[in-house]
């Protein structure tokens, strides 16, 4: 099984932040030497997300986006304020390899069809937060603030991949950054859901969290928090088991 | 010229030169044709559909050219991802014929009988499984970073150099002479990657 386990780096105003359920970021260092630091632990794989980008309605920030990706010796996936092929065109070129869309399916669904069809469907990864409401519901949450058609995340993942997305990253926004354990029983109807793989995000504390999650059937685990924080106080230390620890879930 | 990488505007053709890079060779990126005169070495990548990439190769004229590097001048060339599907016959992806320097044909994961999840995303073993000059059959764990719907499937097993496995074993590194193909993306596998494109420099022909 090629099980992956990925930092997620959040960016806001060109500096890495961590959020708690969304919220509240803390500023945990630049983003370059962060990176940098992480190809040397080589991490099976890296996640950018712009989380102002579609916010201040803005492109993603290619200048950045590009010397970040000559750090990278592993894929390299980015999200944030991408909403035209030209974008995902750019992306590419810089060394990207897969764009992660959210916000512009609102709009423009078939924006993954255009992606897949020029660069295959492994280059369309689709991100999608799901939140409780005051039901106990999990819907779909828009941090951007945008409105989808639909707030029901798995029709909005069954259509996504029909249209030809190669992978989904579901985050439970509920779970962001508290270190508590993931949300098991999301991961286990969202992996019977369709044929491509999965990415869960969202409440790793410990080792176990992640071997949790990969039982219950996700097929990569990405995680923030985990990665950058120690301790009870949170003091920022980048941090990536070693291969055989992760091998050995 | 010691690497020429071909830029059709099929491939995240910046990795493969870092790469390139962090191994102190100098390899170009050849926008068109003629700038792959002379060169030793010739580096076909590729990301996408098959229909575009062996369009992409068509339509600028690289056909002759790619053709004359790999077959008259018979220099050491390696197909990336889609790269190496474009060395087969065809594939079920698409209707376009490839370049069939290697006898093979690429078809798509079987997810019905063996339950695997697809596009095949992430680190897996490669087992070299005869001598070839990219990667030595002794060493035990050499993975390396796979994303892909389809795989090779060779007439002849002399034509394979490596095999991966997910849900079964597949043709993940393929070998016609000087031609040879990887399934996975070197440029993307850290240390495992950076050892295998040196060794791809250092064949003499």
């Amino acid at each position: 099984m090629s099980f992956r386990l990925i930092p997620c780096l959040l960016l806001s105003n060109n500096g890495l932040v961590k959020t708690q359920r969304f919220k509240s970021p803390k500023y945990i260092g630049d983003p370059i030497n962060a990176i940098r630091i992480f190809n040397e632990k080589e991490v099976d794989e890296l996640i950018l997300l712009d989380i102002d980008a579609t916010k201040n309605r803005r492109p993603p920030n290619f200048a950045l986006i590009e010397q970040l990706a000559s750090e990278c010796f592993m894929p390299f996936c980015y999200g944030g304020g991408v909403s035209s092929i030209e974008h995902v065109k750019t992306l590419f070129k810089l060394g990207v390899e897969k764009v992660s869309l959210q916000s512009s399916l609102a709009a423009t669904p078939e924006l993954i069809r255009e992606i897949s069809a020029n660069y295959g469907e492994q280059a369309v990864v689709i991100s999608v937060d799901v939140k409780k409401n005051w039901l106990g519901k999990q819907k779909i949450h828009s941090h951007a603030g945008v409105k989808f058609s639909s707030t029901d995340w798995r029709e909005h993942i069954t259509t996504s991949v029909r249209l030809g997305a190669g992978e989904v990253l579901l985050s439970s926004v509920d779970h962001d950054g508290m270190r508590n354990g993931m949300d098991i029983a999301l991961i286990q109807e969202a992996t019977k859901l369709v044929d491509v793989p999965i990415t869960v995000m969202g409440g790793v504390g410990t080792m176990s969290d992640i071997k949790e999650a990969k039982q219950a059937g996700a097929s990569a685990v990405a995680a923030g928090a985990y990665f950058v924080f120690q301790g009870p106080h949170k003091a920022v230390l980048i941090t990536y088991p070693r291969y055989e620890e992760i091998a050995n879930l | 010229m010691e690497v020429a990488i071909i830029d059709c505007g099929i491939g995240n053709i910046k990795s493969v030169q870092r790469m390139f890079e962090a191994i102190n060779v100098k390899a170009d990126i050849c926008s068109s044709p003629e700038m792959t005169i002379g060169c030793k070495k010739l580096v076909i990548p590729g990301v996408g559909a098959y229909d575009a990439g062996m369009s992409a190769i068509a339509q600028n004229g690289w056909l002759d050219i790619l053709n004359e590097h790999a077959l008259e001048r018979r220099i050491p060339v390696l197909g990336i991802c889609l790269g190496m599907q474009l060395l087969c016959r065809k594939s079920e992806e698409g209707s376009m014929l490839g370049l069939g320097w290697i006898p093979a044909d690429i078809v798509s994961f079987n997810n019905i009988d063996f339950q695997i999840k697809v596009p095949h995303m992430g680190w897996t073993n490669v087992t070299p499984t005869q001598e070839n000059p990219l990667i030595p059959l002794n060493t035990q764990y050499q993975r390396f970073y796979h994303v892909h719907k389809y795989h090779a499937v060779c007439d002849d097993e002399a034509n394979i150099i490596g095999k991966a496995i997910h849900g079964y074993s597949f043709a993940s590194m393929i070998r016609k002479e000087n031609i040879f193909g990887v399934q996975f993306h070197p440029e993307k596998s850290h240390t495992f990657g950076k050892l295998l494109l040196q060794r791809f420099y250092g064949i003499n022909r």
